[in-house]
């Protein structure tokens, strides 16, 4: 029994905790990426760098209340600053989509050529951030790091195995809930919202009953400005900020949004913790949950890992591309919002 | 034969003109790297412009292509360890064989159960063990070939032939990997495809990047032959000292005193030696970008060009007239793929050595794809054009960017934070005039600065 406890407990400090973690990160990724597609219709490869301007801004702001020796206590400083980067964002993307996008939204343009623009978008803010904050790695989260430690754990189960909890990781799943239901029930309860589906499904008729479309545009921007500064400063207060990841992580986040049903609110946020889990399980060594659950003589003498960690990537993009043969409208149908 | 209108040899001109501009300002070795890459990314160019530009195929995974070609390089050229072999040879022939025995198996089961949840049960029941299998004899193989000396070694080797070999090696390992790509993502909406062969591309890069067996990883590969002469060897042949002297001779007769004119003919035979090595480059890099060219151009103008036209305007109508679209796309994708390839071995053979760490989507996908769009898709001119111009402004925008901020900087005083911190990021403001440009292009001239010929035969 206690070696039943004890490998779950190994499965729910490395695979499940930090599996919900990413994975609610990937989730409000791919919830933007989603929304994009849904409304404005093409894939924008610039949603890594907007969701990383948003936690440069907070980045830039902590560092301010910081210096102003203003704090929240056990909690980020970075959670104060958050809603000035949300802002600095939703205004990033507004300009950004009254400079460039607009111009082929009314030319009616195709989706690759959209996807092209979003390339050059995604150079100038990749450009901008670099400029502004450099390339290294910065850590900013403060406060109180761990809620709980791994030997507080022990001692307090008496169980041989620790269970640590990261604030930031608790911190990003409370946020995803909040967000997340807020979200739904915008779409859901919401006249916007419900326009804003009604566009998504059906262009023209939504038009001909009287949609504002700028409108409509408009509202997109602002959620997927939230989505994605929040996203970006939460992957960044959990891992540390560095701005070339946050480039690679768009591959995984349009894996997801893709795995889940492109253009599917719901199925993005299935999606991202499918991809998180997935990428965490394959790459683990499951040596240590085994040898506590087998008897003795069965007990595996190799780490047990289906891939190396090298291939913690490669994943998401095999299951893309699994999902794609499969069913490639995704896991959820996807195209309406 | 190709006939050039009178705005394509303006563009022409500008190119040539660029490199003796930087010739005279900064000197013509400076000027011969930049050429030798822009010769390059020109090829890599028209690569994704016979696919994009002719039919309309998006490929984004030009990145793992070059490195697959990079791959070629160090198989064909680098000499081969037989003691790798000795170790680990038979256990990678058992696990080559177990994994072509998992495939069929594999197809066998696809084509024997008809019943859906059956087939997925047991294909998953017979890969996951199979997986197992191969990876038992797979991993002691590997495990053994990186043990053999792994400070110099620790990899399989090659086959030692010579290095430019590998340029058609490398176009033949592309487009492998570009069928399989094809065969699994075409068919697939533009998009979803960028997305498939960006995200198979980084498979393939981080693939050569752990698999140390194959490709050493990211302990690199350094020291591969190069197929034109080296510095020393010139500085020390007798024919090379002669062509310097009689290149000279009125300069070094002004000087009367023998020793002085030694070490003036020396310096020269030094910087010559540099120069012409990076001419010979240059002069194999262009003979292939103009062969490339030409049968690129010709392939545009056959009636196979045609078609190939017609299914990129209107896949419908061309299905119509009984154009096989899936097999045609599928084609110009690994043709498109394979002259990246070659473009890859030949970065390669370049830089004498393979770094799979620094192949990186920004730099080897994105700014090829800005390269096609700013050139103008569907023109081979406007592809090389492309690579040109923006592999030089690539290079060349860090010392404009200096200059420019010094410029704007004047007024403020050496040690001003707001200065010191804009000259350190000098060379971010690259990305910069990228994303500018590709935004200008894409709203002021859509179809590239030289674009596509419309044709009405």
């Amino acid at each position: 029994m206690i070696d039943f406890l004890n490998s779950i407990v190994v499965l729910l400090n490395f695979i499940i905790i930090p599996g919900i973690a990413y994975g609610s990160q990937l989730a409000l990724g791919a919830l933007g990426v989603t929304f994009v597609y849904a409304i404005l219709r093409f894939a924008n490869f610039a949603h890594g760098e907007i969701m990383s301007f948003g936690a440069m801004i907070t980045i830039l702001f902590t560092w301010f209340f910081q210096s102003q020796n203003i704090n929240l206590g056990i909690l980020p400083t970075a959670l104060l600053a958050l809603p000035i980067g949300i802002i600095a964002t939703i205004i990033l993307c507004i300009i950004s989509d009254k400079f460039v996008f607009q111009y082929y939204r009314y030319q009616k343009s195709v989706p690759v050529v959209l996807a092209m623009v979003s390339i050059g978008v995604m150079f100038v803010i990749n450009a901008i951030i670099r400029i502004i904050i450099g390339t290294e790695t910065i850590k900013f989260s403060d406060g109180q790091k761990f809620i709980m430690k791994a030997k507080q754990f022990k001692v307090m189960t008496g169980l041989n195995e620790g269970l640590a909890l990261k604030s930031s990781q608790v911190i990003t799943i409370l946020i995803t809930i909040v967000l997340l239901t807020f979200t739904f029930w915008f779409l859901q309860k919401t006249k916007t919202g419900k326009s804003m589906r009604a566009f998504s499904d059906n262009e023209d008729l939504a038009l001909l009953s009287g949609i504002n479309p700028d409108k409509v545009v408009f509202t997109t921007w602002i959620i997927v400005g939230v989505l994605a500064c929040v996203a970006g400063t939460l992957y960044g207060l959990d891992k540390s900020y560095k701005p070339i990841i946050y480039l690679n992580l768009v591959l995984p986040i349009f894996a997801s949004a893709i795995v889940g049903g492109i253009g599917n609110p719901f199925g993005a946020v299935v999606g991202g913790y499918v991809i998180a889990f997935s990428e965490i399980m394959v790459t683990y060594a499951y040596k240590k949950f085994l040898v506590y659950l087998l008897p003795s003589p069965l007990e595996p003498t190799g780490l047990v890992q289906l891939l190396s960690t090298d291939y913690k990537f490669a994943v998401s993009f095999s299951i893309l591309v699994i999902v794609l043969l499969i069913r490639p409208s995704g896991i959820f149908k996807g195209r309406v919002l | 034969m190709i006939k050039f209108e009178s705005y394509e040899w303006i563009a022409i001109a500008i190119m040539i003109s660029l490199f003796i501009f930087v010739g005279f300002i900064q000197g013509w070795s400076v000027s011969l790297v930049i050429l030798n890459m822009c010769i390059i990314s020109a090829i890599m160019t028209m690569g994704v412009n016979i696919s994009w530009g002719y039919a309309g195929v998006i490929n984004f995974g030009v990145m793992g292509f070059l490195a697959m070609g990079g791959l070629a390089a160090v198989i064909v050229s680098y000499p081969p360890i037989t003691e790798s072999w000795q170790v680990g040879g038979r256990g990678l022939g058992i696990s080559f064989i177990l994994l072509v025995i998992l495939v069929i198996a594999v197809m066998y089961i696809n084509k024997i159960v008809t019943k859906k949840r059956n087939r997925y049960l047991l294909n998953t029941i017979v890969i996951f063990f199979g997986i197992l299998l191969i990876r038992h004899f797979y991993l002691t193989a590997t495990d053994n070939i990186e043990d053999v000396n792994p400070a110099i070694a620790g990899f399989l080797g090659g086959l030692g032939l010579p290095i430019i070999f590998s340029w058609i090696v490398g176009g033949f390992f592309a487009a492998g990997v570009a069928f399989i790509i094809g065969k699994v993502a075409l068919g697939l909406r533009s998009d979803y495809l960028a997305i498939v062969t960006l995200g198979i591309s980084e498979i393939v890069v981080s693939v050569l990047k752990h698999e140390e067996w194959l490709s050493r990883g990211v302990k690199n590969v350094i020291g591969l032959k190069r197929p034109v002469p080296y510095e020393i060897n010139l500085q020390n042949a007798d024919w090379f000292i002669n062509l310097v002297t009689y290149l000279n001779s009125t300069k070094l007769n002004n000087i009367i005193d023998t020793s002085d004119r030694q070490q003036v003919l020396n310096n020269l035979i030094i910087d010559g030696s540099g120069i012409f090595v990076k001419l010979s480059y240059a002069l194999l890099f262009l003979i292939v970008m103009v062969i490339i060219f030409y049968f690129a151009n010709k392939a545009q103008l056959s009636p196979w060009g045609r078609m190939m036209r017609a299914i990129r305007d209107n896949e419908t109508a061309a299905n119509a007239m009984g154009k096989d679209i899936v097999k045609q796309h599928l084609i110009i994708f690994v043709i498109g793929a394979a002259i990246v390839g070659v473009a890859g071995a030949m970065l390669v053979t370049l830089d004498g050595l393979f770094t799979p760490s620094g192949y990186r989507p920004l730099r080897f996908t994105f700014i090829i794809w800005i390269m096609v769009i700013v050139g103008g898709s569907g023109n081979n001119l406007g592809a090389i054009f492309g690579g040109f111009v923006i592999w030089f402004s690539w290079i060349e925008a860090a010392p404009l960017t200096t200059f420019i901020i010094n410029q704007l900087t004047a007024g403020l005083e050496p040690t001003n934070a707001l200065k010191l911190h804009l000259l350190d990021s000098v060379p971010y403001f690259r990305y910069l005039f990228m994303g500018l440009i590709l935004l200008l292009i894409l709203r002021y001239r859509p179809k590239g600065i030289i674009p596509e010929k419309i044709r009405h035969s």
